[in-house]
């Protein structure tokens, strides 16, 4: 009974001692932590943050809006017209649809990169870029579309043009083999 | 001094008024200087840097803070008592700072020489127990009121050992008078009551391990008494968000802060006027070998200084390194190991004292 | 003459320091005494389970990330090894190795969180950040290897996202020569301080017999005495190819089951983890990590339970499929939810003080809870 009281006392006091030596030693290693806003963290090549888009390379497939699991990606297409040369992405792949729109929510995202491996052109990808908040929720939503509106209503007009032309050229076509059918 | 004061303004009430305000003048920017020091060293120790900013090394954080704390709205709960919850913080900071008005800065400085001079310290610093209790029970919350009794019980316990060693300082010293009892541990720091006190002979090697058991009981009850960690209980933010202070926001929570600081220097300031010789020099005065007088009291205010932040720096290592204990074993530590530890130190003391 | 007095009603949480989370706890009080405890969750619900059913099997692995979002690495693990089980894939033998040796990574980093944090819930600061910092080492092996520091998916159904950088076993070998004499370090400063024992030995005692009748799993089972593992009672994966011990509440410091073994076990299992870590570093073989993801990820019909032995205790996932890209039903089983509910039987006579000892003990994470 009496040697727990001493022996609790001297427990006490010699852990205590103990700890007081590892703090001490600590206060004369130096730091881990950063300034951070002077001095930044270089990232590994891997990081995952802010989305990008080269559109120079996007031929509009929709397979990263499909992907995402927080729908946080728009695309609208177009189909362009058989005379309209699209070019081809660097990876050789012709284009054949005009992108309209092509919205990324970022304040959305959840930064899980399943948007960039279907991708067939390897034209979305993650970019080491973290700092880009806002004051306005709607000044996250990116637009990626290199379109005008007024070219995107341009190229719609068109489509439309070409669906009725092609609608027209179908009937007139039906018609004639209405007539042929018909002798009399 | 303040007969020096008195006669320089020729009048009585005017120096008295001056005399009471130099503490002030020195304790505010102390305590600015101590929380800006316990950022630091708590950052250094969990191995970060700190406040780096405001001005070198961020010194200037403190001073930017209560500026910030200054400026903010008074927010009173609706339900709380306004009156008691105006007067509470005042009260604390009274409390703390009336405890420096018998603490010797230097032979030159004592704002009052009272012959009770320790009993006095002791005494009003249980002002603050009021004030503390008068926070949580007006707050009307219950984070509070927990945090408010478990302070009261815990300062008014450990008064007990606080005394009681106090008292075996006394009964070497033969006086309650704080300046004397610096005084007598003059000249070097073999002479200091943690080595045994001034008088040589074989009593004072007899003294010197019941001296150094009553600085640790004095030490440890001392952070009791400003709760601090271990003994942080009243404001333990794990469980009672922030014990009394919960509701507290803007200047009001800044003079809680600041007393708190400034209390953590009055009990150094004792533990070093009783154990290690208050102001006095450990290695004589230079002003005296120089032969310029007005030398020492400088020196003498320098180490006075010196061994207070010295020995709040070991408070704040103690906070970053400890966890805090239960409020049933607060009360044991005080009650049955600190208490009978120092009741046993006393007789000892007093015996080799009579048979000195 | 008996005087009518009346019970204390507290509040804690869901805004408090030391509730881990979002967690309200409503304390029934005699003084500082506690006369019940009644837990109330949901402050933290996502319908993670109704959204699985509206998500494809691989777009549903972001979200487990988020169910229990200290141990991510585990949770990917979990489902992965579940809808394997269910469409009868067999991973590579590399990919084996690496998922063992980031669940075990992963594991010591969420040990880490829950030493620093009991730490910090018993007053220590310092400890609180010592652990930090070694864990923030390890969300850097992560980040290296799959680009996120938290929410990773990065354990796909037959796969990795990844393959390990080409410096990840050097700087992993580097990070554990490293990190040994830290938890030596944490032990000297947390676990044998007295003041710390005090608080915790003998509080919120768990018998054995308790802990299963409640289903507790992991650590908090194993602290009670119970040596009980899915590592090696039902190895998945290829656990049972490595020499590893499970560490038990012997009562050191107390009574077997009470806070202080629960908190120590899982300082014990950091040390397992390693010897993991370091053989499956030795013997990892060469090879893709990609060769067995199946194109579309499409079951068959049926059910199947899939478990694996989260930092926390059993992640059991309950999949029903329809047969068609989405799954029909998906049923999580969480070890923070069922720990939880033995808190009103561990807190009873004790003090406000112990309430938070006990929470910080069975080391919940309130994601996890709620779900």
């Amino acid at each position: 009974m009496m040697s727990s009281y001493f022996k609790n006392t001297w427990e006490g006091l010699y852990t205590v001692f103990v700890g007081m030596k590892i703090t001490l030693k600590h206060l004369f290693t130096p730091s881990v932590t950063i300034q951070y806003p002077n001095v930044k963290v270089p990232l590994p090549e891997r990081v995952r943050n802010r989305l990008y888009v080269n559109m120079d390379d996007c031929i509009g497939c929709d397979q990263c809006a499909r992907a995402c699991p927080v729908s946080c990606i728009e695309i609208e297409t177009v189909k362009s017209l058989p005379t309209e040369n699209l070019g081809t992405t660097s990876n050789g792949k012709k284009k054949a649809l005009w992108v309209t729109k092509f919205d990324i929510d970022i304040a959305k995202c959840c930064y899980c990169q399943l948007c960039v491996f279907p991708c067939p052109t390897e034209c979305i990808y993650m970019t080491d870029v973290y700092e880009f908040s806002e004051f306005r929720r709607s000044d996250l939503v990116y637009k990626f579309a290199t379109l005008t509106e007024a070219e995107a209503e341009e190229k719609k007009l068109n489509f439309e043009n070409l669906q009725k032309e092609k609608e027209l050229q179908k009937a007139a076509q039906a018609a004639a083999q209405n007539n042929a059918q018909q002798p009399n | 001094m303040l007969e020096l004061f008195t006669e320089l303004t020729g009048n009585a009430l005017l120096g008295m008024i001056i005399n009471s305000l130099i503490p002030l003048v020195f304790v505010i920017p102390l305590a600015l200087f101590f929380v800006w020091l316990e950022r630091k060293v708590s950052a250094h120790m969990q191995d970060r840097l700190g406040p780096m900013i405001t001005g070198s090394h961020g010194w200037l954080q403190t001073f930017a803070d209560v500026l910030k704390l200054l400026q903010k709205e008074d927010i009173i709960p609706a339900d709380a008592d306004r009156k008691l919850f105006t007067i509470a913080p005042i009260l604390v900071f009274a409390g703390s700072y009336a405890a420096f008005a018998a603490i010797p800065f230097s032979s030159a400085y004592i704002g009052s020489e009272i012959d009770m001079g320790i009993f006095y310290v002791v005494a009003v610093s249980g002002l603050v127990v009021a004030g503390i209790l008068m926070a949580g029970w007006s707050s009307n919350n219950k984070y509070s009121l927990l945090g408010a009794m478990r302070s009261v019980a815990q300062i008014i316990s450990y008064e007990i050992p606080t005394v009681l060693v106090i008292l075996s300082i006394v009964v070497l010293a033969g006086t309650l008078n704080l300046l004397k009892i610096s005084e007598m541990q003059t000249a070097y720091f073999w002479n200091w009551f943690i080595f045994g006190g001034p008088e040589p002979g074989l009593i004072k090697f007899l003294l010197i391990p019941f001296m150094f058991a009553g600085f640790l009981i004095l030490y440890i009850s001392s952070l009791a008494e400003v709760n601090r960690t271990p003994f942080d209980i009243p404001e333990a933010e794990s469980e009672l968000v922030a014990g009394y202070h919960t509701e507290y926001s803007g200047m009001k929570f800044a003079m809680f802060f600041l007393s708190e600081y400034a209390n953590m220097f009055v009990v150094s300031a004792i533990v070093s006027a009783v154990f290690f010789g208050g102001y006095q020099s450990p290695f004589g005065y230079l002003g005296n070998s120089l032969g310029i007088s007005w030398l020492v009291p400088i020196e003498q205010f320098f180490w006075f200084t010196a061994k207070g932040i010295f020995f709040v720096f070991v408070q704040m290592w103690l906070r970053w390194t400890l966890p805090r204990l239960r409020v049933d074993q607060l009360m044991a530590v005080c009650w049955k190991y600190l208490i009978p530890y120092s009741f046993v130190n006393l007789i000892i003391i007093a015996f080799l004292e009579l048979y000195r | 003459m008996s005087i009518k007095t009346e019970h204390m009603v507290l509040n804690m949480g869901p805004q408090h320091p030391s509730t881990h989370g979002v967690l309200r706890l409503e304390l029934e009080l005699n003084g500082e005494l506690i006369v019940n405890v009644k837990p109330h969750i949901g402050y933290l619900h996502r319908c993670f389970e109704k959204h699985a059913e509206a998500m494809t099997y691989p777009q549903i692995i972001p979200y487990t990330d988020r169910i229990d979002y200290l141990a991510s690495i585990s949770n990917n693990f979990g489902y992965a090894v579940t809808v394997e089980k269910l469409m009868g894939i067999q991973v590579p033998e590399r990919v084996e190795y690496i998922r063992v040796i980031f669940g075990e990574l992963q594991r010591i980093a969420s040990h880490l969180v829950a030493i620093g944090t009991y730490g910090l819930d018993i007053g220590a600061f310092t400890p609180f950040l010592y652990c930090f910092r070694d864990r923030e080492k390890i969300l850097s092996l992560f980040e290296m290897t799959c680009g996120a520091r938290l929410l990773y998916n990065y354990i796909w159904v037959g796969g990795l996202s990844h393959d390990i950088h080409p410096e990840f076993v050097r700087l992993t070998r580097e990070f554990l020569n490293y990190f040994r004499p830290q938890v030596e370090e944490v032990n000297q400063l947390l676990s044998y301080n007295k003041i710390f024992i005090e608080r915790t030995a003998n509080i919120g005692i768990l018998p054995a017999e308790t802990a299963i009748n409640f289903g507790m799993t992991g650590p908090n089972l194993r602290g009670s005495g119970v040596k009980f593992d899915l590592r090696r009672n039902d190895p998945y994966s290829i656990y049972d190819r490595f020499d590893f011990d499970i560490p038990v509440g012997d009562g050191r410091m107390g009574t077997v089951g009470d806070c202080w073994d629960r908190y120590f076990v899982r300082v014990l299992e950091i040390e397992q983890s390693i010897r993991i870590i370091e053989q499956a570093l030795d013997q990892i073989p060469e090879g893709d990590v990609s060769s067995a993801i199946p194109k579309r990820i499409k079951p068959p019909v049926g059910s199947v339970y899939g478990r694996v032995e989260n930092p926390r205790g059993e992640l059991g996932y309950f999949l029903i499929s329809d047969g068609g890209l989405n799954p029909f039903r998906l049923k999580v089983r969480g070890p923070s939810f069922v720990s939880l509910s033995v808190m009103g039987e561990l807190c009873k006579g004790h003090l406000i003080a112990d309430v938070i000892a006990i929470l910080g003990s069975i080391d919940i994470v309130l994601g996890e809870v709620d779900r």
